[in-house]
């Protein structure tokens, strides 16, 4: 269906090629994983299969990309519009029209359909895709799931034959992503259409994949097989393929019904042993208090009854549905949420009544888009301003960032650093005034797994120089691997609130692979198996129980 | 018929068709009543086929738009004007100015005849505001643009982009404004609003290469079998007759321009805006999704616009007394039987348009608030 031919693409004023030699042949009907570090090349391998690199991006190619017979080099874009679909990452930026069902039909009227059969296809595509009750709504008001439905739906209409989707499930939350997923796999099993799509949440897709292709980055050759024989030695990988790894199970499991089947043997091994934990001293002073909040927008009560605490030197992770009151909350303790009843209290303080360095001093927060908080043209001027707005030491922002990305120059434009840079960047702007009370919203979204990794040890450290984090994030694995406590939301109330392996082991939604593979015992991430696995087999002398307060509960 | 009494959206077109008619029609008189029954008139079909939408709301708007035009139309002719009529009612300070001002005056003697003449003209302007504000509240604006003809496509989807961008930009400024707190700087004032203004911008400008990203992607500027030259030729043609048409209804609507304005420029316009439209929609490769249908309840509600226009008119050039009302000398205005006739058939459309989708009706007020709350609690 998709063959690319000895391609190679360098994008204007580049020298090196972004993509070199790809040579890639992709069967009809295949589920397709594209997987790699941020700017390694993945979205320009997406966007050469309808032609948009590099008729739409500029830059040079060589050999050719053929997709259902027709050579890209021929057809721009909008003549590959019946063959392939495109739903951009942002599917919010990729809609044209204000309601959902003339948004299904945009498509099928460029390309001139009979009106008889646009009105079929939309019906089909409603029901394919569960979006009956949404046909009238106007786009801005659906949520992160509804609206990649939409965008999937609004390029299914033209009955492609490939489907292309750069990361459809980085922004959503768990049951969200696995609504998408369960669409797309539909979309593979029933109607035959080749799916090819970029995600780094390896492990919520791995195991639908038929192929997967890595793109290394810097010219190195593209690796494509199946998931399993990829997998096996793959840089990145989910947690269910790196604890096969590590059991040496064979074959290597993708899912977590594979790997429970396996992990029999393991789960005996670790019996009598307990997971490593980072330790809270439980004498640490209450940074922040919130009191019976309630916070209501115009029309809607977004948060009510909410009464949580945090400590110095603890990581709490707030969960819950998109729009189930996370940033609400977040904002609310450093004063931005409107109509407040209830008490915040920072330090002692309601932050709403702290501005400027004395609001830096005691509470950070990291919004969503970290580019909001950057308004300079270099990454130099931006760490001077904020030693400026913190009344720090001129150095202090820069002296940061270079412990936590020593890569990034100074003349760089904030913009054209990658996500993963820039919400370092946001991060250090943010620790220049050393809050002692740190929030990240979405800390994770489009980070790929090394770039996470980094920034999990870097949250950690921060703990344990006494820092209080407060992260909401819909990242699963993330929130096993830091988080030291774990506060769900829904509907603007508190459902759960407790130590990580309390809350989460007994969740499906919220549990990670580990957990749900070595359930009912309390494992979250594999280096905590690692660690006991070592102990066992007398590696590294007796397993150490240093469990956080609060454990006797979990 | 009994199809037509189905609930359904009526084409915006009618909407429109049937307020310039009440527009054109209340041109043609000064009669305080008349234009009062014109204005329930609009009020009555607006209360009884409004959507619930936000543009909906623009009635109210356009009403309160309406008083301020009169407020501001007397409130010039006492101060600036040169009164007529010998009723003077009160006599404001005055202020002399030099010959070459003549035609200017500062004050001075207010007569009941010039106030009048001001409350009238400015109730006539306001009306035609009120008649325009209808149409808004009735006539959905995207449905507006679906129907704009094949000819002018392109212009129709920049408009689109334009009613979607404009709302995710204010609602950037005020996220990236707040954002400024987090850094210890001020969220208001000059200096908030310059320092946000570029990463709102650079936002919008990526948002809007991926937005062309995916419209290309998406099929849009499929090229058809037409010549470039032949799809300028008709886009000329379209733009040339609309704007001749214009100037036709512009001859009709205003009484003192020649009578070669009139009829004759507005069908040349029609017929030249017909032609290309025809010859566009059959090279074009586009098609349309659900267009709305131009049926029975379209011509009637149409009609009844242009029914009300063209009684008045009839009226004004047949000279039916009681059209004008009375200002020098003032008297009473009275109520001539072809006007009540002209604002009967302008309400028509509160019964013959066909009734909204339940979805698109306006809930009685007391269930309005479990409505608000509903979406919320299902997603």
């Amino acid at each position: 269906m998709i063959r690319f031919e000895d391609v190679t693409l360098t994008y204007p004023g580049e020298t090196a090629p972004v993509l070199a030699n790809v040579d890639l042949a992709i069967p009809e009907g295949e589920l397709v994983l594209v997987v790699g570090r941020t700017g390694s090349g993945k979205s320009t391998l997406l966007k050469a299969i309808n032609g948009l690199v590099p008729h739409f991006t500029g830059g040079t190619m060589a050999g050719r990309v053929l997709v259902d017979g027709r050579d890209t080099r021929d057809f721009p874009p909008r003549e590959l519009a019946d063959v392939v679909g495109v739903v951009p990452q942002d599917p919010m930026s990729g809609f044209v029209t204000d309601v959902v069902e003339d948004e299904l039909a945009y498509g099928m009227e460029c390309l001139g359909l009979p009106p008889d059969v646009m009105r079929r296809r939309v019906e089909e595509t409603l029901d394919l895709l569960g979006l009956t009750d949404l046909r009238h709504r106007a786009l801005r008001t659906l949520s992160g799931g509804q609206r990649q439905r939409v965008a999937i739906g609004a390029v299914l209409t033209a009955h492609p034959k490939v489907l292309v989707l750069d990361e459809p499930t980085s922004a959503l939350d768990p049951g969200a992503a696995e609504e998408v997923l369960a669409a797309l796999q539909r979309l593979v099993h029933d109607l035959g259409v080749t799916v090819v799509m970029a995600e780094h949440r390896l492990e919520r897709v791995v195991q639908y994949a038929d192929l997967v292709v890595i793109v290394p980055g810097d010219g190195q050759p593209v690796v494509a097989g199946s998931p399993a024989e990829v997998m096996r030695s793959a840089p990145i990988a989910p947690p269910v393929v790196e604890l096969g790894r590590l059991a040496g199970w064979h074959p290597l499991p993708l899912s977590v019904r594979d790997a429970r089947r396996a992990a029999g043997p393991l789960r005996d091994l670790l019996v009598g042993h307990t997971p490593h934990l980072r330790a809270v001293r439980s004498s640490a002073r209450v940074r922040a208090e919130i009191d019976d909040l309630m916070v209501r927008y115009a029309s809607a009560v977004a948060l009510h009854s909410v009464t949580a605490e945090v400590a110095d030197g603890e990581i709490v992770a707030l969960m819950g549905r998109n729009g189930a009151g996370k940033s609400t909350l977040l904002n609310a303790m450093v004063g931005l949420s409107p109509k407040v009843s209830g008490r915040v209290l920072v330090d002692g303080h309601d932050p709403r009544e702290l501005n400027g360095p004395a609001l830096l001093r005691s509470v950070g927060l990291v919004p969503q888009e970290p580019g909001d908080l950057l308004e300079a043209t270099t990454v130099a001027d931006e760490c001077r301003a904020a030693d400026r707005d913190a009344t720090c030491d001129p150095g202090t922002t820069r002296a940061l960032l270079a412990l936590m990305a020593p890569d990034i120059e100074d003349g760089t434009h904030p913009r054209d650093l990658s996500e993963g840079q820039r919400l370092l960047l946001a991060l250090c702007v943010i620790l220049a005034a050393r809050p002692p009370l740190l929030l990240l919203d979405e800390p994770t979204r489009g980070l790929d797994y090394p770039t996470k990794a980094r920034l999990a040890t870097v949250l950690g450290d921060l703990a344990d120089a006494g820092h209080a984090i407060v992260l909401a994030t819909h990242d699963v694995e993330l929130v096993a691997a830091v988080a030291d406590r774990v506060i769900i939301l829904a509907e603007g109330e508190v459902v759960a609130d407790g130590t990580t392996s309390h809350v989460v082991t007994s969740s499906p939604m919220f549990a990670p692979q580990v957990s749900k593979i070595l359930a009912p015992e309390p494992w979250l991430t594999v280096e905590q198996v690692a660690a006991a696995v070592a102990a066992s087999t007398g590696e590294s002398g007796p397993p150490r129980h240093r469990a956080a307060e609060g454990e006797a509960a979990g | 018929m009994s199809g037509d009494r189905l609930p359904r959206w009526l084409h915006p077109g009618a909407w429109w068709a049937w307020a310039l008619g009440l527009a054109a029609a209340a041109s043609r008189t000064t009669n305080p009543l008349i234009l009062l029954l014109i204005i329930g008139a609009a009020a009555v079909v607006v209360q009884s086929r409004r959507p619930a939408a936000p543009w909906a709301r623009s009635f109210s708007f356009f009403v309160r738009l309406g008083i301020i035009v009169i407020v501001v139309r007397v409130l010039v002719q006492v101060l600036f004007s040169t009164s007529i009529g010998t009723t003077v009612l009160v006599t404001l300070p005055g202020l002399t100015l030099p010959d070459w001002l003549a035609g200017v005056r500062l004050g001075g003697p207010v007569t009941l005849e010039s106030l009048l003449l001001a409350l009238y003209d400015g109730l006539r302007l306001a009306t035609i505001l009120i008649c325009i504000g209808s149409a808004n509240a009735l006539a959905s604006p995207t449905r507006l643009l679906k129907s704009v003809p094949a000819a002018l496509y392109e212009l129709g989807v920049s408009v689109v982009v334009a009613l979607t961008f404009t709302p995710q930009l204010v609602s950037d400024v005020e996220r990236v404004r707040t954002t400024r707190r987090l850094r210890g700087r001020p969220t208001s004032g000059p200096r908030a609003i310059a320092g946000s203004a570029l990463p709102v911008l650079e936002g919008a400008l990526e948002r809007s290469v991926s937005l062309a990203a995916a419209m290309d992607s998406r099929g849009y500027g499929r090229r058809g079998a037409v010549s470039a030259a032949r799809r300028r030729t008709t886009a000329v043609f379209l733009l040339g007759g609309l704007v001749a048409a214009c100037i036709g209804v512009y001859g009709l609507v205003s009484a003192g321009s020649p009578a070669l304005l009139g009829l004759p420029m507005l069908a040349l316009g029609v017929l030249s805006a017909v032609i290309s439209m025809v010859a566009a929609s059959r090279a074009a490769v586009r098609t349309r999704y659900r267009p709305d249908p131009w049926s029975l309840a379209e011509w009637v509600v149409t009609g009844a616009g242009v029914a009300t226009a063209g009684l008045l008119a009839g009226g004004s050039w047949l000279g039916v007394p009681g059209l004008d009302a009375p200002i020098d000398p003032p008297g009473w205005p009275t109520l001539p039987l072809i006007a009540v006739l002209a604002t009967l058939v302008a309400a028509t459309p509160a019964l013959t348009a066909p009734p909204l989708p339940l979805t698109a009706r306006p809930l009685p007020p007391d269930t309005r608030s479990a409505r608000t709350r509903l979406p919320e609690a299902v997603a």
